[in-house]
């Protein structure tokens, strides 16, 4: 584009600072409408995105709603010191790590265990209707889902009418006994997510070339063999690749699910990170030490997923960025 | 070729009994809502075993639909979804061709959307941040904090630069501006695409309960969700009963049956879209898993 150049030589102008800013001006001017396009979303992004992610600064103050950001006290790290010197914030931070334990341990193998039965079944039209029906409660709200489930644990629901019927049992106090809280907690997710878990997994098994299984068949394997030496290799690094990532986000739970389970009687095992930070800053106020709760767990959750990518890239996977 | 033996004929109806085991278990409580939602009053307080009613009333949904509370919930929900949906769809799609494109800044912009993939601002400060721009208590609390949701962004441009660029060169030297080549070629082309972020967007929309727990406090701007809580978790049936007393005379329905015909009344427009989603949420899984 010389073309800038050249006038800005005809209008006496030395090259150099004034043509360069023409161009950008130009550059700019041929680019409006794709700048139109961009700008509402932009917008978004600074103000609901960014300006939050800037307002964490009040975890480093003494904010009072009445005194306003700017008048409010600076007090430093005093609030994050007082994270590692509260009992209630270090059970809850054992509650959250406590709970992505368990989610990792019982609820992530279910997809991948899925997936493997799926993908032995040879009638198209009975893989399509099961996957029909367990993808579908991944769309139920949470609300929806611990509806029915507090609809049928309740003491006179249909799980201990059931087990009335057959064992002859005392209604269990599932809801009230807070040790039930975390498996059912696990189980509801089993029951939600498994399913919808299974797709990123069946996608991979769907590219595993079909002359490996010809060819093991011929050396005499039978399908368990198949299963060992084919299917599981095959998604072994999505395996790899999820549970990384999965481990780059212990600390976060979900905030819906656990809070709608919540009740006085298991608030003790069941309050989260999450939890904590929402009772602690919209019900109490508390805003600056709530801030600094939630700062301290998107930081660690930052440092966790880099460092899980890396590990990710370590064992020769492609990472995730 | 398939060589089948008696071993892999035991296996595979192993494999889908289990199956169907796993499914009517994932069916059952479908199942239940339905029918606990049209048992009649004297049939359920007996609290026999209730697999099959003997007797199917409407009498929850009578109750339910003569709620003033529940049926404006519905209709703040229905509101805030479409509303919702539409604006979610423009400025994802908007943003999304813009980052095709080689403009000024592309790749900060770029970043900054990915950025939110690995930290989030956190409830707190996001809540100051919604409460400053005077949107609390306001249905635009529901639909404007979660306008964009970061991946369907950087899935839709990765759908955009599948568009061959020819395309839109062309029509440039035939003097097609941006917006042009955005509203009559990006745009329809991208119909597949738009349907299935629209679906996702819709059920995210329809869903929401976070948002409207800590935005909203004025009862009378409750979403459905917010209602089946108190209906369904917190057992607060009783707490709606405006008017629909007098509709049904003596015997209300038991708080069960009014929960469990709330919480259907609440899914069906899910299980309505659910098909239309289906043949497309695969794709755009996978899509956003596939790498440049």
């Amino acid at each position: 584009m010389n073309l800038h150049a050249d006038a800005g030589r005809r209008a006496g102008l030395r090259p150099g600072r004034q043509p360069k800013l023409k161009k950008l001006g130009s550059r700019l001017w041929k680019e409006r409408y794709l700048f139109l396009l961009l700008l509402p979303g932009l917008l978004y992004f600074l103000i609901y995105r960014y300006l939050p992610m800037a307002g964490n600064i009040i975890a480093f103050q003494d904010f009072s709603a009445f005194r306003g950001f700017w008048k409010s006290d600076w007090v430093g790290f005093k609030h994050f010191a007082k994270i590692f010197e509260d009992r209630e914030v270090l059970r809850v931070i054992w509650n959250t790590l406590y709970l992505s334990f368990l989610q990792i341990v019982f609820a992530f193998p279910v997809s991948i265990i899925l997936a493997l039965m799926l993908n032995e079944v040879r009638n198209k039209r009975f893989k399509y209707i099961v996957q029909s029906i367990v993808y579908l409660p991944h769309f139920l709200s949470w609300v929806v889902v611990i509806g029915i489930v507090t609809t049928f644990l309740k003491s006179d629901g249909i799980v201990n009418q059931l087990l009335g019927a057959v064992f002859g049992t005392e209604a269990i106090p599932f809801l009230q006994d807070s040790s039930w809280f975390m498996p059912l907690i696990v189980i509801e997710t089993i029951w939600k997510e498994s399913g919808w878990g299974t797709i990123i997994f069946l996608a991979a098994l769907a590219g595993v070339n079909p002359s490996l299984y010809e060819a093991a068949v011929v050396d005499g394997a039978n399908r368990w063999r198949q299963i060992w030496h084919i299917t599981l290799p095959a998604i072994r690094s999505t395996i790899v690749i999820l549970l990384i990532l999965r481990l780059g986000s212990v600390l976060d739970v979900g905030f819906e699910q656990i809070f709608l389970m919540l009740n006085p009687l298991n608030m003790d095992v069941g309050n989260v990170l999450d939890t904590y930070v929402y009772f602690k800053g919209i019900e109490q106020s508390d805003f600056s030490f709530a801030t600094a709760v939630g700062l301290f767990k998107s930081l660690v959750g930052l440092i966790l997923i880099v460092a899980a990518n890396r590990l990710a890239k370590r064992f020769g996977e492609d990472g995730v960025f | 070729m398939k060589i089948y033996t008696n071993y892999d004929r035991i296996a595979n109806a192993a494999n889908m009994l289990l199956l169907t085991v796993i499914t009517l278990a994932m069916l059952f409580p479908f199942y239940y809502i339905v029918i606990v939602s049209f048992t009649s009053y004297d049939e359920f307080v007996t609290k026999d075993l209730l697999l099959f009613p003997k007797k199917w009333v409407f009498d929850a949904y009578a109750y339910i639909f003569n709620t003033d509370t529940f049926l404006r919930s519905i209709w703040v929900t229905v509101f805030v979804t479409v509303v919702g949906t539409v604006i979610s769809l423009l400025l994802t799609t908007m943003m999304a061709y813009s980052l095709t494109r080689k403009i000024m800044g592309e790749r900060l912009f770029l970043f900054m959307v990915l950025f939110t993939f690995v930290f989030g601002a956190g409830i707190i400060p996001t809540y100051m941040v919604v409460k400053a721009t005077q949107l609390l208590d306001t249905y635009w609390a529901l639909i404007i904090p979660g306008a964009i949701n970061s991946f369907n962004l950087i899935v839709m441009r990765q759908f955009f630069l599948g568009i061959p660029k020819d395309l839109t060169e062309a029509s440039l030297i035939d003097g097609a501006n941006d917006l042009q080549i955005f509203g009559r070629i990006i745009l329809p082309l991208s119909k597949p695409a738009m349907a299935a972020f629209g679906l996702f967007y819709a059920v995210s929309n329809w869903n929401t309960y976070f948002n409207a727990l800590i935005y909203i406090s004025d009862p009378a701007k409750w979403t459905v969700q917010v209602v089946l809580r108190q209906i369904v978790i917190l057992e607060q049936a009783s707490s709606l009963s405006d008017g629909a007393q007098m509709a049904l005379g003596q015997n209300p329905p038991p708080a069960e049956t009014i929960g469990m015909a709330a919480v259907l009344v609440a899914t069906i427009p899910i299980l309505i879209v659910y098909p239309f989603l289906q043949k497309h949420f695969a794709k755009g899984v996978m899509l956003g898993s596939v790498k440049e």
